[in-house]
């Protein structure tokens, strides 16, 4: 029963921890918009969802012969998927590639879609407590 | 939980935008200073932001250091003045007060774009504690 619960909210919920972690980047990116050879980056929000539902990463580690080896994790990656660089419209001459409108919109835009599924995952435990009423 | 992590990264872009509205402050008000505490003119000051990693992946802002400017000193001829060499020529402080105006701007407004995710964060989080009820 518990078992059927976790599956009936896992994919909002798969998709708000991602929600949150891709907001967290979109954060950095805008509070880095005048650091000097900051590259912004972002998550293909698709792909790492799909990944994360089947439990796979798509990020290739890189071998270890050595302990003395660093991990080789340069770019970060979220839940499993590679943050990727920006391919900047206007690259500015101090090698920052923050475009303000674009990470603005994404911004908003996933802040919005982060309360939608925050609204879904309620319906959700709306119609589950119906259920369970019976009534 | 990454979405308080948001705290931290516009906080960082906060403060560092903050500083740099200082530095801009100091050189507004030093545009005429022609003595410093080192007894040579004021020198124009900049700050150098570089993007430092916090908890959890993400990357905020921490100004690394206040560097001076080391462009030539303003000549500006005024005989009169008690700091004028022999020529009669006062060596006035670098700073480039249009150039200190469009700098002043700009950190305000991106420290208002940091207000703006941080607001953003916090609704989101709120949103979020009205899970299940």
């Amino acid at each position: 029963m518990i078992n059927k619960l976790d599956d009936a909210l896992r994919f909002q919920q798969t998709a708000l921890s991602l929600r949150a972690a891709r907001q967290e980047l979109l954060a950095s990116n805008i509070a880095n918009a005048d650091t000097p050879n900051y590259k912004a980056r972002d998550i293909n929000f698709a792909s790492a969802l799909k990944n994360a539902l089947a439990g796979t990463s798509t990020e290739l580690p890189t071998v270890q012969t050595s302990p003395m080896h660093l991990e080789g994790n340069a770019g970060g990656s979220i839940l499993g998927a590679p943050a990727m660089y920006r391919q900047p419209l206007q690259p500015s001459a101090d090698g920052n590639t923050v475009d303000m409108d674009v990470e603005r919109a994404q911004f908003a835009d996933n802040a919005l879609r982060y309360e939608a599924s925050v609204m879904f995952v309620n319906a959700k435990l709306k119609g589950i407590l119906t259920a369970i009423q019976g009534q | 939980m990454s979405l308080f992590n948001i705290f931290n990264v516009a906080g960082s872009g906060m403060a560092a935008q903050s500083q740099r509205l200082n530095v801009v402050a100091s050189n507004l008000a030093n545009a005429d200073s022609t003595t410093s505490a080192n007894g040579q003119p004021y020198r124009a000051k900049q700050v150098v932001f570089s993007a430092t990693p916090v908890e959890g992946g993400a990357q905020g802002v921490k100004v690394t250091a206040v560097v001076e400017d080391n462009s030539p000193m303003k000549m500006v001829y005024d005989p009169k003045h008690p700091m004028a060499d022999e020529r009669g020529y006062v060596a006035m402080p670098n700073v480039d007060v249009v150039g200190e105006m469009v700098n002043m701007i700009s950190a305000s407004r991106a420290y208002q774009n940091n207000v703006e995710v941080m607001n953003a964060s916090k609704t989101m989080l709120l949103k979020t504690l009205t899970i299940g009820q």
